[in-house]
C-alpha cells in the first residue's frame, strides 16, 4: 500500500469523481469529496514523510520501466505542491456545502462536487507525473473542469470570465504541447528525466529554442505573470466563493511548480539562465507585474477583483526569487508558494463568507461590517497583514528569504523596489479595512449575521495556519530548503 | 534565584497578553475589567522591579523562546538600557490605568473594554521591546506595538480619527517596513548577526560608506521616533483619547522609537564606529534642525494636544542627537531624556485630558484663567512645563546638563546652539499656558467660578507624576547609575 502512495494521490480523487452522481444528493455528495479530498491530504503527508526521510520516490506506472512507460517522480518539491494543493482543497471544501447552497441551484450541486474533484485530480497528475506528455494531459483535466467551474457563478459575467480563461488557457495549454512536440522530435523521448540527458547534446539547436520559447510562454500564461495576466481578475472574481479560494490557492502555484520543473529539471540551469536572458526578463517583469496590479488593487471596488490583482503582484514577488537564480532565491519562491496559498484560500475564504451572508462583495457593502460580522473581518485583517509581510505571519518569512536572496546576489535595486511594492499591499488592505470598521452601515440594510460556523472553522484553521507557520517555521522552512537544494543539486 | 528572574522576565511579556484575555472576559463588568488591568500593571511593575533589583546584584537574566528562522531567534536578555525603559513603561502605565479610569468614565467613552485590551497589547509590545536580546526580536515588538495602537488612535471611529489612523499607520508601518527592514536585513549580511553587542557587530574592517548607509536607512527606518520628515504621525495620532496621547505618545511609542535608535547606536553600531561613519555628521544636522523646527510649529499651534504633540517630536530629537554623539555624556544623557521627558510629558498630557473632562476645553486661547478652577492642575502643568524647558527643580535639568555636555566634548557647536535656542522656545510656548491661566489679565474669568477638578483618580495620577518629575531632580543617583552602566555593560550578547 505504501509504494502505491504516489498513484493513489491522483487515481482516488478521479474515480471518486463520477462516483459523485451515484449519491447525488448535494449533502452526500459533499461529505463524500470531503472524505476524497481529506485522504489525499493524507496522503500527501505521508508522501511528504517519505521523501524527507529516504529520497525521491520513483514510481512506474503499470510496471513499465521508464523511458517507455509513465513514471511518477515524487521529490521534494513535488511533495511540497501535493501538500499545499490537498490540504487548501480539504480545508476549503469544508465550506463548500453551506457556501453553494447560495450560490447554486441545487441540481448543480453534483455538478460541482464532480469538477472539483477532477479539477484537483489534474493538479495533482501535474506534480506527480515525471513524463512531459502526462504533464499536459493533466493540464487539461485541471483547466477544462476549472472553466467549467468558473462558469457555475451565479453572475452572468462568470460565463464571459470562464470563456476568456478558457482562450487564453487553451493557447497556453497548446504552445506547452508544441514545446513538448518539439522537444520530442529532438530527443525522442517525453521523460524528464530521460529528456534532461538528452537534450545535453542537441540544445544548441534552434528548435529546441524554439521549443523552449513556447514552453516558457505557455507556462507564464497559464500563472498570470505579467502581462499575460488578463484571464485572470474576471475568472477569479465571478466564479463560486469556493472556486475562487480553491483556485487562488493552487491554479497559479501549479504553474509557477511547471515553469520551476522545466527549467532546472528538463533544460537545466545553465541553459535557461545562461544561454538565454531569462533573468533579466523576468525580474523586469515580475517588478513591473508587482507595482502595475497593486496598483490597480488599489483602484478596484469589488473587494475579489482587489485581491485578484493583489494575486498578480505575488506571482511577481514568486517569479523574481527564482530568477534571482540562487538555492535561496528558489526557497524563497517554494517559501511563498506556500504562504501565499495559505493567506489567498483565507482571504477568498472570508469574502465567500461575506458573500454568503450579504450577497455581494462590492467594497461599499463592506459598511460596518467590522460590528456585525467581527470574527470573518477580522479574518480578513489578519490575512490582510500577512499579505502586507507584517512580522508573526508568514507573509513575513517569505518576504525576508527574497529580500535575502537579493542582497546577497547584490540586486540592491531589486530588494529597495521589492519592499516599495510591498507598501502598497498596505494601501490596498486598508481601504477594505476602513470601510469595514469606520462606515457606519448601511442604511435600510437589515442587521447582518456573522457568518455561520461551517465557514468560520475553516477560515480560522487557515488564518490560525497564517500566524502558525510565520512562528514556527521549521516545516516550511525545511522542505522549501530540501527542495530547493536538490534543484540546485547541492548535497545538505 | 536566576531561574525566577527569568521568569520573571517572560511575565512582563506575557502577563499583558493574558490580560487581554482576562479583560475580554470581564467586559460586561466595567469594575472588574478595571481591577484586572490594575491588578496586572501592578504584577508586570513587580516583576520589573525584581528584574531591576536583579540587575543591580549583578544577576544575568536571559530568556530564549524559539528560532523563528536559522539563526534569527526570538530571545530576551535584561540590560541598563532596556531596564530603564521598562520601568518607565511599566510604571507609567500603572500610573496611566488609573488616570484612564477617571478619563474615559468621566469623558463616556465608547468601547471601553477594546481601549483596555489594545492598551495591555501594546504594554506588553514594549515589555518584549525593551528587553529584546537582537534586532530580529525588536523588530517583531515595534510592529506589534504599531499594529495594537492603530485601534486606540482610531478609537474615536469619526472620520477625523479615521484620516489620523491613516496618517499613523502608514508612516509607521511604511517606513518601518520600507527603510527599518531594509536596513536589518543589510545588518545581517554585513554582519552576520543581529544580536545587541557591547560594541558593535561590525568589524573595523567595513566598508563604511555601506555602513553609513545603513545608519541613514535605521534613523529614517524608525519611524517611531519621529525624526523630520516622517514626524507627521504624532499629532495625527492626537485625536485619540488623552491618556493614549499620554502614555503612548509621550511615553511607549515614541520612546520606543528612541529607545531603538539608541540600541542601534550602541549595541549595534558601537560608539567607537559611529563617529567615523560619512552619514553621522548629515543625521546630526537633520535632527538638529527636527528639534528647532517642531519648536517652531509647537509655537504656532492653539490647540493645546498638537502643541504638546510637536514639542515632543522636539523633544525626541533631543534624544536622537545624544545618540548619536556617540560619547559616553551623550549616551547618559539621552537615556536619561527618556525617563524625565516620559514624566514631564506625560503630566503634561494628563492635564491637557484633565482640562477637557473637566471644562471640554482644548483650544489654548480659551484657556485663560482657568488656573482658578482648575488650581492643582494648572500648579502640575507648571512643574511639568520647567522640566520639558530643563530648569530646576524638575527633573529635565540634569538630561539636558549631559546632553549639552555631549555636544561640548565631541565639538559640534552648532547642535548646541540648536539645544539652547530649542530650551528658549520652550519656554515660550509652554509657560504663557500656566502663566495666562492664573494671570488671565483683564476681562477674563477669574475667581469667581469655583474649583471644577477632574475626576479625583485623573487628579492623583497627575500628582503622582508631577511628583516624579521633582523626585526625579531630587534623587537623579538611581537613575544615573543605571544610564552610567549602558556603555560598561560587558556581554549583552546572547549565549543561552
Amino acid at each position: 500500500m505504501l509504494a502505491h502512495l504516489p498513484i493513489l494521490q491522483v487515481i482516488v480523487p478521479l474515480m471518486a469523481a463520477p462516483l459523485c452522481w451515484f449519491l447525488n444528493r448535494s449533502k452526500l455528495v459533499w461529505l463524500f469529496a470531503l472524505l476524497v479530498s481529506a485522504f489525499t491530504c493524507l496522503n500527501s503527508i505521508l508522501l511528504l514523510q517519505q521523501v524527507m526521510s529516504s529520497g525521491t520516490i520513483i514510481y512506474q506506472l503499470g510496471g513499465w520501466d521508464a523511458p517507455w512507460g509513465i513514471e511518477y517522480r515524487i521529490d521534494e518539491l513535488n511533495a511540497l505542491l501535493l501538500l499545499i494543493i490537498s490540504s487548501v482543497g480539504t480545508v476549503v471544501l469544508f465550506a463548500a456545502h453551506t457556501s453553494i447552497q447560495k450560490e447554486l441551484p441545487e441540481d448543480r450541486h453534483t455538478l460541482f462536487y464532480s469538477l472539483y474533484l477532477l479539477s484537483i485530480t489534474g493538479m495533482f497528475g501535474i506534480v506527480s507525473t515525471g513524463d512531459v506528455f502526462n504533464v499536459f494531459v493533466f493540464l487539461e483535466i485541471s483547466s477544462l473542469s476549472a472553466y467549467a467551474l468558473i462558469a457555475l457563478g451565479k453572475d452572468r459575467r462568470a460565463l464571459w470570465a470562464a470563456y476568456q480563461y478558457l482562450i487564453m488557457g487553451t493557447i497556453g495549454a497548446t504552445f506547452i504541447l508544441i514545446g513538448i512536440g518539439l522537444l520530442y522530435q529532438m530527443t525522442g523521448t517525453l521523460n524528464m528525466a530521460d529528456l534532461a540527458n538528452r537534450l545535453e547534446e542537441v540544445n544548441q539547436t534552434r528548435t529546441v529554442f524554439a521549443a523552449f520559447a513556447f514552453l516558457i510562454v505557455g507556462v507564464c500564461l497559464k500563472l498570470a505573470l505579467f502581462p499575460l495576466h488578463l484571464w485572470l481578475p474576471n475568472a477569479y472574481a465571478y466564479a463560486p466563493s469556493i472556486v475562487t479560494a480553491f483556485l487562488a490557492a493552487t491554479a497559479t502555484k501549479v504553474a509557477v511548480y511547471l515553469l520551476i520543473r522545466f527549467t532546472y529539471t528538463v533544460f537545466g540551469i545553465e541553459f535557461s539562465f545562461s544561454t538565454l536572458p531569462l533573468q533579466n526578463i523576468f525580474i523586469v517583469l515580475g517588478l513591473v507585474g508587482i507595482f502595475a496590479a497593486s496598483t490597480a488593487a488599489i483602484y478596484k471596488t469589488n473587494v475579489k477583483h482587489i485581491f485578484a490583482y493583489s494575486s498578480i503582484a505575488q506571482v511577481g514577488y514568486m517569479i523574481i526569487g527564482y530568477a534571482i537564480n540562487t538555492s535561496t532565491g528558489l526557497m524563497a519562491t517554494l517559501l511563498h508558494l506556500f504562504n501565499h496559498a495559505l493567506m489567498k484560500s483565507a482571504l477568498f475564504l472570508a469574502l465567500g463568507a461575506v458573500m454568503y451572508r450579504i450577497g455581494s462583495v462590492q467594497l461599499s457593502q463592506f459598511q460596518g461590517l467590522g460590528r456585525q460580522m467581527p470574527l470573518t473581518m477580522a479574518a480578513i485583517v489578519v490575512g490582510g497583514l500577512s499579505l502586507i509581510g507584517v512580522p508573526l505571519t508568514v507573509g513575513f518569512i517569505s518576504k525576508w528569504y527574497l529580500l535575502v536572496a537579493a542582497v546577497e546576489t547584490g540586486m540592491w535595486p531589486v530588494a529597495v523596489l521589492i519592499l516599495l511594492g510591498s507598501l502598497l499591499a498596505i494601501l490596498y488592505v486598508w481601504r477594505i479595512v476602513e470601510t469595514a470598521y469606520f462606515k457606519p452601515p448601511l442604511p435600510g440594510r437589515e442587521a447582518v449575521q456573522e457568518a455561520p460556523w461551517t465557514f468560520l472553522a475553516p477560515i480560522w484553521a487557515l488564518v490560525l495556519a497564517n500566524i502558525y507557520f510565520g512562528i514556527d517555521t521549521r516545516l516550511s522552512v525545511q522542505v522549501a530548503q530540501a527542495a530547493s537544494q536538490s534543484l540546485f543539486g547541492i548535497n545538505p | 534565584m536566576n531561574l525566577s528572574l527569568a521568569l520573571m522576565l517572560q511575565l512582563t511579556i506575557i502577563l499583558p497578553l493574558v490580560a487581554t484575555l482576562a479583560i475580554l472576559a470581564t467586559g460586561k463588568k466595567p469594575n472588574l475589567r478595571e481591577a484586572v488591568t490594575i491588578s496586572i500593571s501592578l504584577a508586570v511593575l513587580y516583576c520589573v522591579i525584581n528584574l531591576y533589583q536583579g540587575l543591580i546584584a549583578g544577576a544575568t537574566i536571559e530568556a530564549f523562546w524559539w528560532e523563528l528562522l536559522p539563526g534569527l531567534e526570538v530571545s530576551f536578555v535584561v540590560e541598563p538600557l532596556g531596564m530603564l525603559f521598562a520601568l518607565i513603561a511599566s510604571f507609567l502605565w500603572l500610573i496611566t490605568t488609573l488616570y484612564a479610569v477617571g478619563y474615559m468614565r468621566g469623558h463616556k467613552e465608547e468601547n471601553q473594554t477594546r481601549f483596555y485590551l489594545c492598551f495591555a497589547i501594546a504594554i506588553g509590545a514594549v515589555m518584549g521591546l525593551a528587553f529584546s536580546a537582537n534586532l530580529f526580536t525588536l523588530f517583531i515588538f515595534y510592529e506589534v506595538l504599531t499594529l495594537s495602537t492603530y485601534p486606540l488612535v482610531t478609537h474615536a471611529g469619526t472620520e477625523k480619527a479615521k484620516n489620523g489612523g491613516r496618517v499613523y499607520l502608514g508612516i509607521l508601518l511604511g517606513t518601518s517596513i520600507a527603510f527599518f527592514l531594509l536596513a536589518i536585513i543589510l545588518t545581517w549580511f554585513v554582519a552576520g548577526t543581529l544580536d545587541f553587542t557591547a560594541g558593535g557587530v561590525f568589524g573595523s574592517d567595513v566598508d563604511t560608506s555601506l555602513v553609513g548607509a545603513i545608519l541613514v536607512l535605521f534613523v529614517f527606518g524608525i519611524g517611531k521616533a519621529a525624526i523630520m520628515p516622517f514626524h507627521r504621525w504624532l499629532p495625527a495620532a492626537m485625536v485619540a483619547p488623552t491618556p493614549v496621547s499620554a502614555l503612548l505618545h509621550a511615553v511607549a511609542v515614541v520612546k520606543a522609537g528612541v529607545f531603538t535608535i539608541l540600541k542601534v547606536c550602541v549595541f549595534i553600531f558601537g560608539i567607537e564606529l559611529l563617529p567615523t561613519l560619512p552619514t553621522t555628521e548629515f543625521l546630526l544636522y537633520l535632527a538638529g534642525a527636527s528639534v528647532l523646527l517642531a519648536s517652531i510649529v509647537a509655537m504656532r499651534q492653539d490647540n493645546l494636544k498638537a502643541r504638546l504633540a510637536y514639542s515632543t517630536v522636539s523633544q525626541l530629537g533631543y534624544i536622537t542627537i545624544g545618540a548619536l554623539l556617540a560619547t559616553s555624556s551623550g549616551v547618559i544623557g539621552s537615556s536619561m531624556h527618556i525617563a524625565t521627558h516620559a514624566f514631564g510629558k506625560i503630566t503634561l498630557f494628563f492635564c491637557a485630558g484633565a482640562i477637557l473632562v473637566a471644562t471640554h476645553k482644548s483650544k489654548i486661547s480659551e484657556m485663560r484663567g482657568i488656573g482658578f478652577t482648575m488650581p492643582v492642575t494648572m500648579a502640575a502643568f507648571f512643574i511639568a512645563s520647567l522640566s520639558i524647558i530643563g530648569v530646576p527643580p524638575a527633573g529635565g535639568t540634569w538630561s539636558k546638563w549631559f546632553l549639552l555636555m555631549g555636544t561640548i566634548e565631541t565639538g559640534y557647536w552648532v547642535i548646541m546652539m540648536v539645544l539652547m535656542v530649542s530650551s528658549l522656545l520652550n519656554i515660550a510656548y509652554l509657560l504663557p499656558i500656566p502663566y495666562h491661566a492664573f494671570f488671565p489679565g483683564k476681562g477674563h474669568p477669574t475667581a469667581k467660578t469655583g474649583i471644577k477638578e477632574a475626576p479625583l483618580l485623573s487628579l492623583i495620577a497627575l500628582s503622582v507624576t508631577t511628583l516624579g518629575c521633582l523626585i526625579l531632580f531630587l534623587y537623579p543617583q538611581p537613575l544615573y547609575e543605571l544610564a552610567k552602566t549602558i556603555l560598561t555593560v560587558p556581554g549583552v550578547s546572547h549565549g543561552h
